[in-house]
């Protein structure tokens, strides 16, 4: 290979050219720090992307896809995998005719995240193999070798990522693509319809299949061994590998790409090969509890380092068994809403009126901060209003009638509707009010578009969602549109009226996010004659 | 002016800091840009998704020999670079003892034509320590992460740096 292949790639950019090196037919997913750039990238590469309204629909879409003989992508972040859990865990017992790969996203530290749950569980507990990269190349390589892996065994294969992999940028050598698959539907009934009668042999057969995987693993070439001294032995994974060959270069060490299953033959040969073997990895004990059950003894690292990412100062810290305080981190400053946001004026109406606020997650969870303090609660994506439903039911009246919930235009669309769904059927006696702050984008990921937006991923015209007609449609008294703007009342005035009625109400708080504005521009000239089409049908059918 | 100690692999890293929405990253993203070209290993590291926000900013760049962990260990940077002046204090445990801080008063502020490219003429100031990177690659590193009409002001900015 000359120098010209090698090309400076994100972790995330990587997977997207690695998937579209396999041939990928299909990439859904719903954007999510770390993995957004992952399917922008891929879309901009020419590759068939699309934004599902959330990650379990995203998943689905792939999965079929793949019953079709296709090669697909799904990616989330972490989080976003709880919600596709679901078809995650019963595509483990039917299988895929094509070529399926997940990609999940973690966030250790938190950068930009409600937990630092670590994904690696999901793999073992749902039944699909794992890969685990430590830097683009690996990214790169490690995506093909999943669709290698997912059509080798028909089985769906979990990509592992963490924020350093996706976004830290290393150089890539790519290989020749392959070609797509020739997608052909076969009927398979006794393994694609998962009644108790057909899901009952295929647990069975899954966990034969994964029997079969560990041994595949066992002689992969991805897991790799480093010899060094036999003193120190280092058994490690994903980016904590590269801040491990950092801290202890004289050691020797296992790289594990195939997480699970793992090759635990290999690994107990490794740990009798050096008198010390101890085992790096950030987040959860994962490795160590699985290499430590299968009876090969094996240190791990203090409790203190399960917090937070690690690098290279934590790492030197873990071999030397320190466990002292760690020198503190000063405080950097947090993020803020933009100064000329509209979601400004809304939080300070709200903190002015003193309520209860259940709220969710974008850029307005940022309404907790100073000087708005809005918020009171936040636990995932839909919960504000279903969180808020709750709250109403439970408190005294006078309390309750101070609950509202508060919600994003593509947060509503990813899990809020079946809120108001729930709001409408389920109705508080106190009633309820939803406000859905509408500002025209997915901002806080950097400005995604969703069905709300009436633009694809690529931001090309497409049918657009109306927010305020699903509200009608599923039965809310009161749906209203305002504009938060300096000067004017309306919003205020509406709040109150809302929480006054007793009834159940959806405030619908539009104005498009001022980092959008000036794209707003391009991409509604670029995309006006689909918008005037759309616009007159839109006036008869809200008649 | 002294260029800090590079370690035993030869590995030089730095670290830019700042404010979301000043410019760290394409800050970042220029540099590697630059070094990439000199076919010295480099591994450029952030954490963004609420990058344009006004919150804290940093990014790793190392490169050199072979370079493992995209992460500069903290007081191991030989270049701090920060383009807030409040964020000066919150980063200097990253530098180690004879490390270089640039910060928003290398250069002189109001001599600055455009005050939006002062990453680009910190960075000037940076690549007159860094002579392993030809002045040929930040110019075409700079062209390519700009659009056209921004070439000039941004090649000024960057000429400023380097002379302050």
């Amino acid at each position: 290979m000359n120098d010209t292949q090698r090309l400076l790639l994100s972790g995330d950019e990587a997977i997207a050219l690695g998937a579209l090196h396999s041939g990928v037919q299909l990439g859904a997913g719903y954007p999510g720090t770390p993995s957004t750039e992952i399917l922008e990238y891929f879309s901009e590469l020419g590759g068939n992307a699309q934004w599902s309204p959330n990650e379990k629909v995203a998943l689905e879409v792939a999965i079929g896809a793949a019953f079709g003989g296709g090669r697909a992508l799904a990616t989330m972040k972490h989080v976003g995998l709880n919600v596709a859990a679901d078809p995650l865990f019963t595509a483990a017992y039917t299988g895929v005719s094509g070529g399926l790969v997940i990609i999940s996203a973690d966030d250790p530290g938190m950068a930009s995240s409600q937990n630092e749950q670590d994904n690696r569980h999901y793999a073992v507990a749902a039944g699909v193999p794992m890969l685990e990269p430590s830097d683009s190349q690996e990214a790169y390589d490690f995506t093909r070798a999943a669709y290698e892996l997912s059509e080798r065994f028909h089985i769906p294969v979990m990509l592992r990522v963490t924020t350093r992999v996706c976004h830290s940028k290393t150089a890539v050598t790519p290989r020749p693509p392959l070609p797509p698959s020739q997608p052909h539907f076969t009927r398979d009934i006794k393994s694609r319809v998962m009644i108790p009668a057909y899901a009952r042999p295929a647990h069975v057969k899954l966990r034969a299949k994964l029997k079969e995987i560990e041994q595949f693993n066992e002689s992969s070439p991805l897991n790799v061994e480093i010899r060094g001294g036999s003193e120190l032995g280092i058994i490690s994974s994903g980016i904590s590998y590269m801040h491990a060959r950092e801290a202890a270069p004289g050691a020797s060490f296992l790289k594990l790409s195939t997480t699970y299953p793992l090759p635990l033959q290999k690994i107990a040969a490794f740990a009798r090969s050096v008198k010390r073997c101890v085992v790096v990895e950030e987040g959860d004990p994962y490795l160590v509890d699985a290499i430590r059950a299968a009876g090969v003894a094996v240190e791990g690292k203090p409790e203190m380092y399960r917090f937070g990412e690690l690098n290279v100062a934590r790492v030197r810290r873990i071999l030397a068994g320190d466990t002292s305080p760690e020198p503190p981190k000063p405080a950097g400053k947090p993020p803020q809403l933009c100064d000329a946001c509209p979601y400004r004026l809304v939080f300070q109406v709200i903190r002015k009126m003193d309520l209860i606020v259940a709220g969710d997650i974008g850029c307005y969870t940022l309404g907790v901060l100073s000087p708005f303090e809005a918020m009171d609660t936040c636990v995932c994506m839909g919960a504000a209003i279903t969180v808020g439903l709750g709250l109403r039911k439970v408190l005294p009246p006078e309390q309750a009638r101070r609950v509202i919930s508060v919600i994003g235009d593509s947060t509503f669309v990813h899990s809020g509707i079946t809120g108001v769904v729930d709001m409408a059927y389920n109705r508080p006696p106190t009633g309820h009010v939803v406000v859905i702050l509408d500002n025209y984008t997915t901002a806080m990921t950097g400005r995604q578009e969703h069905p709300g937006t009436g633009r694809l991923l690529n931001h090309e015209p497409a049918r657009k969602l109306v927010i305020e007609d699903i509200c009608r449609a599923a039965g809310v008294d009161r749906v209203y549109v305002v504009e938060p703007r300096a000067g004017s009342d309306e919003f205020e005035t509406r709040l109150r009226e809302c929480l006054d009625s007793g009834e159940t109400a959806v405030i619908v708080a539009r104005r498009p996010c001022i980092l959008l504005l000036k794209d707003l521009k391009k991409l509604e000239i670029t995309n006006q004659p689909q918008n005037q089409s759309q616009a007159a049908c839109e006036c008869s059918c809200n008649q | 002016m002294n260029a800090p100690v590079t370690s035993d692999l030869g590995v030089t890293n730095i670290v830019i800091a700042g404010l979301g929405g000043q410019g760290v990253l394409k800050a970042s993203d220029i540099l590697v840009d630059a070094i990439f070209p000199t076919g010295l290993e480099v591994k450029k590291s952030e954490v963004h998704g609420m990058s344009q926000r006004g919150g804290s900013v940093c990014s790793d760049i190392r490169f050199g020999r072979q370079v493992f962990s995209p992460m500069v260990p903290p007081g191991e940077a030989d270049y701090l670079l920060v383009l807030a002046p409040d964020q000066v204090e919150v980063n200097r445990h990253l530098l180690k003892p004879d490390g270089v801080l640039i910060a928003p008063d290398s250069v002189d502020i109001n001599r600055l034509p455009n005050k939006k490219a002062l990453n680009v003429a910190l960075l000037g100031r940076l690549s007159r320590y860094l002579e392993m990177i030809p002045l040929d690659n930040w110019r075409q590193a700079l062209q390519r992460n700009f659009p056209p009409d921004l070439h000039a002001g941004n090649e000024q900015a960057f000429e400023f740096g380097r002379n302050s």
